[in-house]
């Protein structure tokens, strides 16, 4: 008996609904996820058929095959172009259409329930980024060349060279599994959110720390500083009233990029701590071909950035008024 | 006063001339260079990490795929160094050979980001105006488009269309060269695609820049043609700081790779890469940590090396940077 197998990630399928229709010879070809899963296939039969409870079985891969039949259904449709151009009124009009793999959600419902979490992480990411990338700056602008400043931009260049993928691992390993202090996954309570919001933070964190280095540095040569200190102005008063004021210019003009980058990058987050949001369901919809989810998700992460990218243009002569467009 | 060993001191009547043997920008660069320990530190570990790709068959104990059902999830011991995953293969080898991806994902990035991006740069800079803008509106359309979510998308596409046709057809032949790069030859395409845009703006910056130098001035008066002039006078000048800019992206290229292994889109298994075996490694993080967290350790430390040497570059070939 031979069954012919597609990686195509057509869905998982049962074992024992499996078992008990290769029994009954109910099924000739079976679709499954991923090669993981044709191999935990291929094992099964195996043990089933060893033990008498299947005549022997042969895997065949035929993943055309069952591509092509998925393909087939959708060309009884409309023809590409009228599916193409209604697609894009239609997303136009903010529909984004139908799932594939969930019958009873359109793709704006499911944004609208993940969404949110996404967004929820970004905020608290680009909060834990803030708190400790700028002050970290801040401190080694403030002690350049010394020790201190050696050791936070160490640590500034340990964060952006660590993805979140070893991190986050390593900080449920530490946190999680070894000192037992935190959860190790899924969303809902405020312990549940810290390991996410760090591993997903901590990167940019880095990036804000060297990027406030820099403009604190440029700032406290300016003449003003200089004045201020001339008319016996105290030290801490000319750095955070002085200096520190216009040294965050270039720093708050990255936060809404970084927001954006940080709500489309928690992809992998998402997917390490279990996390309800757009990025894991994405993932699912890559695995599945959920095509409507995968461009619907696409391009509200695009906008996103975009909108962000706008944003930034058009305050930035609000918030520093040297910069003119003319 | 005492003479170094390269400097030469001549005496002709009154006058005292002190020379030294002409240092290029390079040389210079290169001594910068050596004094700051990190960029060495890096240099080292991306030399080990090259020597480990290309002789990986003679390094790694085991070979990438082969593994014995009855040692799965060993623990690091003896007789498998740092444990052995859900199918009972080597990490150990599985993370040597993993160098070979990251790395040729890294190359095939930073070459097509210079050979494609420094080129169009070089050509939109030097004619400027109507080429320029019309060159320079394309590289801004697709720079717009958040890069990561551009290479997504050409792989669900790739991963999708490719798998349906029949062999002889063009998409067949390029599913079959995937194949047999494991599910990479997607991965370069997608980088390059997307590399070489960064570069573009950069290089074009410098060029815009540099043609309106006195050099660039002298040499057409003696001359040369467009093509020499770009090729003989522009190009040599801004190839330093273009190195720059490739050496820090190329932890970036490094990333996608394993990003998009680790979601399912990067290459077929068993394909030994760091990123899947992260994915794979994190589901039983409970009961055996160290399957997710070597690989990671190994990703964290390339990316480092890459890193450190591009900051070591940048301050070498442009002291005022620093």
């Amino acid at each position: 008996m031979t069954i012919k197998v597609g990686i195509n990630g057509f869905g998982r399928i049962g074992r024992n609904v499996f078992r008990a229709g290769l029994k009954d010879k109910e099924i000739d070809f079976v679709a499954v996820n991923d090669i993981t899963d044709a191999k935990t296939l291929a094992h099964l039969l195996k043990y089933d058929s060893v033990h008498g409870k299947l005549p022997e079985v042969k895997l065949e891969d035929d993943t055309i095959l069952i591509e092509e039949r998925r393909l087939k259904v959708l060309s009884e449709r409309d023809p590409l172009w009228k599916q193409y151009t209604d697609y894009l009124w239609n997303a136009l009009h903010g529909d984004f259409g139908p799932s594939y793999s969930s019958r009873s959600r359109t793709v704006n419902d499911i944004i609208s329930t993940h969404f949110p979490v996404s967004a929820q992480l970004g905020v608290l990411a680009v909060i834990v980024a803030m708190v400790v990338g700028i002050p970290l700056g801040m401190i080694s602008a403030l002690k350049q060349n010394t020790f201190i400043d050696y050791f936070c931009m160490f640590f500034a260049l340990l964060g952006v060279s660590v993805p979140s993928m070893t991190l986050g691992p390593v900080l449920v390993w530490i946190f999680a599994l070894k000192l037992h202090i935190l959860p190790v996954a899924r969303w809902g309570t405020w312990q549940q959110a810290i390991l996410p919001a760090f591993t997903l933070g901590i990167g940019s964190a880095a990036l804000l720390a060297r990027l406030t280095r820099a403009s604190m540095l440029q700032v406290i040569r300016e003449d003003y500083i200089r004045t201020a200190r001339a008319k016996g102005v105290s030290e801490e008063k000319v750095t955070v009233h002085h200096a520190l004021k216009n040294a965050l210019i270039p720093v708050v003009t990255v936060i809404g990029p970084l927001f954006a980058a940080l709500v489309t990058g928690s992809l992998i987050v998402e997917q390490i701590f279990a996390i309800p949001g757009c990025g894991k369901y994405f993932i699912t919809s890559i695995t599945n071909r959920d095509y409507p989810v995968v461009l619907g998700i696409m391009l509200l992460y695009a906008l996103l950035i975009i909108i962000a990218n706008l944003i930034v243009d058009l305050t930035y002569s609000w918030i520093d008024p040297r910069i003119r467009y003319s | 006063m005492e003479l170094k060993s390269n400097e030469k001191k001549e005496i002709i009547g009154d006058a005292v001339i002190l020379e030294r043997p002409e240092v290029s920008l390079w040389k210079d660069a290169f001594r910068r260079m050596c004094k700051n320990k990190m960029a060495i530190l890096g240099a080292i570990i991306i030399i080990t990490l090259f020597v480990l790709a290309i002789f990986a068959p003679y390094i790694a104990p085991y070979h990438y795929a082969e593994g014995s059902l009855k040692d799965n999830y060993a623990k690091p011991g003896d007789k498998y160094l740092l444990g052995a995953d859900f199918m009972g293969r080597d990490v150990l080898s599985r993370i040597i050979y993993g160098t070979r991806i990251s790395l040729s994902v890294g190359i095939i990035g930073a070459s097509t980001a210079f050979i494609l991006g420094v080129l169009y740069g070089l050509i939109s800079g030097y004619y400027g105006g109507k080429i320029d803008n019309i060159m320079m509106r394309i590289v801004d359309i697709m720079y717009g488009f958040p890069t990561l979510l551009l290479i997504i998308l050409m792989m669900v596409l790739f991963k999708s269309t490719f798998a349906v046709t029949t062999p002889g057809t063009i998409a067949g032949t390029l599913s079959a060269i995937d194949n047999a790069f494991g599910g990479l030859f997607f991965i370069f395409i997608g980088i390059g695609v997307t590399a070489w845009i960064g570069m573009a703006r950069i290089a074009r910056g410098m060029a815009l820049s540099l043609r309106e130098k006195e050099f660039v001035e002298a040499a057409r008066a003696t001359g040369n043609s467009n093509f020499q002039i770009m090729i003989k006078h522009i190009l040599p000048n801004l190839i330093g700081p273009c190195i720059v800019a490739v050496t820090l992206q190329i932890p970036r290229y490094i990333t996608f790779e394993a990003f998009l292994s680790f979601i399912g889109l990067g290459v077929n298994p068993p394909t030994p890469s760091w990123g899947m075996m992260i994915s794979e490694g994190y589901k039983a993080i409970r009961s055996y940590p160290h399957l997710a967290l070597y690989p990671g350790i190994a990703l964290a430390i390339t990316m480092m090396a890459f890193n450190f040497l591009g900051d070591g570059l940048r301050d070498a070939l442009d002291p005022r940077m620093k």
